[in-house]
């Protein structure tokens, strides 16, 4: 590695290396192995220098990112490139994987998501997430939306705990679907409802970020389109990050795009410059389909 | 010939059928072009000589077996002299007892008429022609059905289909050897029973309340007329099946929350085949456990807190029963919380749930009816336990609630009703029998309860 650093600063940087001053100097320092601007305006989350070990493999190299308020980010990449892991990360769900150990700088409105007197109950019910396989409880549609709020005591009656209910599921876009059958039971609902389900059993509890992590990966099309629109109608009030493995999904769905590539985060950008005019050799030739 | 030597035979037929079957194929298949000609592979036309060998040989062999010793002795019947032939059906059987017994040679009774020896001779000599015979039929059936089966071998005979129909046929046989028993014992404690309803009113041994069964054996003895109120008995095995519950539910569903929850998966993979051994110790062992340690403990610590304890108190069985029966809970627990899919866990961790949050409302209601199956499964065992009971709970029956007195429960009767010499036309030995089939029944129901919650829990999640 000496010898690495000792040639670098000899040989002239490569040259689709963006130069410094296109980037705030501290994330172009953190962030030296990423193309791109890490930061955004008003950001919600932020991290800098995120690693992830499952027990001896290094999942997640170095990686730093801001999530801003109001926008939905893409994450894309092929398959084992540390997407899903980086998500996982942001509500502490690596947390009941044994083996998985987290370092880094990894905030939530400035505060550290993994100093030891953060809750983790708490950050969880701030930063909610969407798993790729629709994961309904086995109880009643309502109970599965009002699951979150009861856990957390956000209705003092029936009657907050029905509005809580009603208005999550009309936000998914589920209500006139369901309204006559609350009681049925949640598993019983088609893929794409089942998705939307949980969806309205995230906002329920009034999250600021909402993960997803190939929300539509198990849908037919048709259900895909719906919660793509429900994306849409989301982010005007919610942090989006979703892991994709849909490049259309992303370009339709997303402001930002960052791409993974074998843990590490190679190129960050507004969405449309990503697909049209990507700066890494890599990213070029992923986002035109030459491997992934 | 004797049998094993018959069925050495057999054995040699049957495998030489299996090389000559797949040899006869191959060498069918050679001309045709390989062994791709074939319908099947080559083993299974071997299988398939093999099966005309074995299968109407044994056939025959049980056939004989069930049905020889009746034709002999109906022989041997009439050849008996008049006198003896129209005795009494009971009197007739003791007879031919005494002519088996003295054909092999194990009685030597001078007293007995010539016409004994005689019919025993008889019977020795068809016996021993019989057995000749028998041999001589298995082994031709061998030979021939495997003939027939050779002869049936043609490339395109469908062999694998066959042999396929045989082995289903035998699978078939084997689930209906467990159901026909199940039958059998109902029917053959049911018969009992119904003798002794015959002595017995429904109603009073099923409502009545109190339990002596002491009949006088003889008329001459001095005896009470026994009493055959079965309840003090049900209420006994209740309370101590309730205390064994008691005990067993909490802990071993707490040890499962904890297994399967809580623990690191190594500590996981010892601790569960441990508490596993539990189950596996002898419940005998167990018995003289809550005989010798437990009830003194029990009655030492009632008297500090001035209670009156029996020395063998219910507490004490119930208690060491409920320790025997953890392992049910807690291991069927521990497989139903398993089985509760890691995406459920993961929903609730996700919307801020704690852990206790999670297990409280997720995990273990999804997995409920498998708990549900487990705790009744150690409810069975529990019912059914007479070891324990009988060391260390008593014989009396008392009819009571107070875990601190000593009673009974139904099996520790079957067992004193049925222990040394009996009679078995008496209301007292008939009693275990109506006993065993209400145990029979609540088992039964109780398994069946058991049987719906679990196909219940298939279709919970997914």
């Amino acid at each position: 590695m000496l010898i690495m650093d000792k040639a670098q600063d000899v040989v002239a940087p490569p040259a689709d290396t963006v130069p410094a001053a296109a980037v705030p100097a501290d994330a172009q320092r953190l962030a030296s192995d990423t193309v791109g601007d890490v930061t955004a305006k008003d950001a919600v989350i932020c991290v800098r220098g995120g690693n992830v070990f499952y027990g001896d493999t290094h999942a997640l190299i170095n990686v730093s990112l801001d999530i801003g308020r109001n926008e939905v980010i893409a994450l894309i990449g092929p398959s084992g490139c540390g997407k899903s892991t980086f998500l996982r990360c942001l509500n502490r769900m690596n947390d009941t994987i044994e083996s998985a150990r987290v370092k880094g700088d990894f905030r939530l409105d400035g505060q550290d998501m993994y100093a030891r007197d953060t809750d983790v109950v708490m950050l969880r019910a701030r930063v909610g997430m969407v798993f790729q396989k629709p994961n309904p409880f086995p109880k009643s549609i309502y109970e599965n939306v009002a699951y979150g709020a009861r856990i957390h005591g956000l209705a003092a009656n029936r009657a907050e705990l029905d509005d809580i209910v009603y208005g999550s599921l009309e936000r998914a876009g589920l209500v006139d679907e369901v309204k006559d059958r609350l009681d049925d039971p949640g598993t019983g609902l088609s893929g794409g409802q089942q998705q939307r389900l949980c969806i309205a059993r995230t906002i329920a509890v009034n999250p600021e970020v909402i993960l997803m992590d190939e929300p539509c990966s198990a849908l037919d099309p048709i259900a895909t389109a719906r919660i793509e629109d429900l994306i849409d109608e989301l982010s005007e009030k919610y942090a989006i990050a979703i892991v994709t493995h849909s490049m259309q999904q992303a370009a339709r769905v997303s402001n930002r795009t960052a791409y993974f590539h074998l843990g590490r985060i190679i190129e960050v950008g507004p969405t449309d410059k990503i697909f049209t005019n990507p700066a890494h050799k890599l990213t070029e030739d992923y986002v035109t389909g030459r491997f992934g | 010939m004797r049998l094993p030597t018959l069925l050495l035979i057999l054995a040699a037929i049957v495998l030489a059928a299996f090389f000559l079957g797949r040899q006869r194929a191959l060498s069918l298949a050679r001309p045709a072009g390989g062994v791709r000609s074939l319908h099947s592979l080559p083993k299974y036309y071997g299988y398939y000589a093999s099966l005309g060998a074995v299968v109407p040989g044994i056939a025959l062999l049980l056939m004989w077996a069930a049905f020889s010793d009746s034709l002999i002795t109906s022989r041997v019947v009439a050849s008996l002299p008049e006198a003896l032939r129209n005795q009494p059906e009971a009197q007739l059987s003791l007879t031919l007892n005494d002519i088996r017994n003295l054909a092999a040679g194990q009685m030597q009774d001078e007293s007995r008429s010539a016409e004994f020896a005689v019919a025993a001779d008889l019977y020795n000599s068809l016996r021993d022609s019989s057995r000749k015979v028998l041999a001589g039929l298995v082994i031709a059936l061998s030979f021939s059905g495997f003939a027939l089966a050779w002869l049936q071998l043609r490339p395109q005979f469908r062999a694998r289909n066959r042999v396929e129909a045989v082995v289903r046929f035998m699978l078939v046989l084997a689930s209906l050897l467990a159901i026909v028993t199940t039958i059998g014992i109902l029917l053959s404690v049911s018969f009992e029973a119904l003798r002794f309803f015959r002595q017995v009113p429904v109603g009073e041994f099923l409502f009545g309340l109190s339990w002596s069964p002491q009949t006088a054996i003889r008329a001459d003895q001095v005896g009470s007329s026994g009493a055959f109120g079965a309840v003090p008995l049900f209420v006994g095995t209740l309370l101590i099946s309730g205390i064994a519950l008691l005990v067993a539910v909490p802990i071993g569903l707490m040890i499962a929350i904890y297994l399967s929850e809580y623990a690191r998966p190594r500590l996981r993979r010892i601790v569960k085949p441990v508490l596993e051994v539990l189950a596996g110790i002898p419940t005998v062992v167990y018995g003289y456990f809550a005989a010798l340690t437990v009830a003194p403990i029990i009655r030492l610590a009632g008297q500090q807190l001035g209670l009156e304890v029996a020395s063998e108190a219910a507490l004490g069985a119930g208690l060491v029963m409920g320790i025997m029966i953890i392992p049910f809970v807690s291991s069927l627990s521990d497989d139903a919380i398993n089985a509760v899919p890691q995406a459920m866990r993961d929903g609730s961790f996700a919307l801020g749930a704690t852990r206790s949050e999670t297990i409280k409302r997720v995990v273990l209601p999804a997995a409920l009816p498998g708990i549900v199956g487990g705790v009744l499964l150690a409810a069975s065992r529990a019912i059914g336990e007479t070891m324990i009971v009988v060391m260390a709970a008593g014989l009396s029956a008392n009819l009571s609630f107070n875990p601190l007195e000593s009673v009974t429960t139904v099996t520790v009767q079957i067992v004193t009703l049925l222990v040394g010499d009996q009679e078995f036309d008496s209301p007292k030995t008939l009693a275990a029998f109506a006993l065993g089939l209400m145990l029979f029944i609540v088992t039964l129901i109780l398994n069946v309860i058991a049987l719906q919650v679990v196909r219940r829990y298939r279709e919970q999640y997914e």
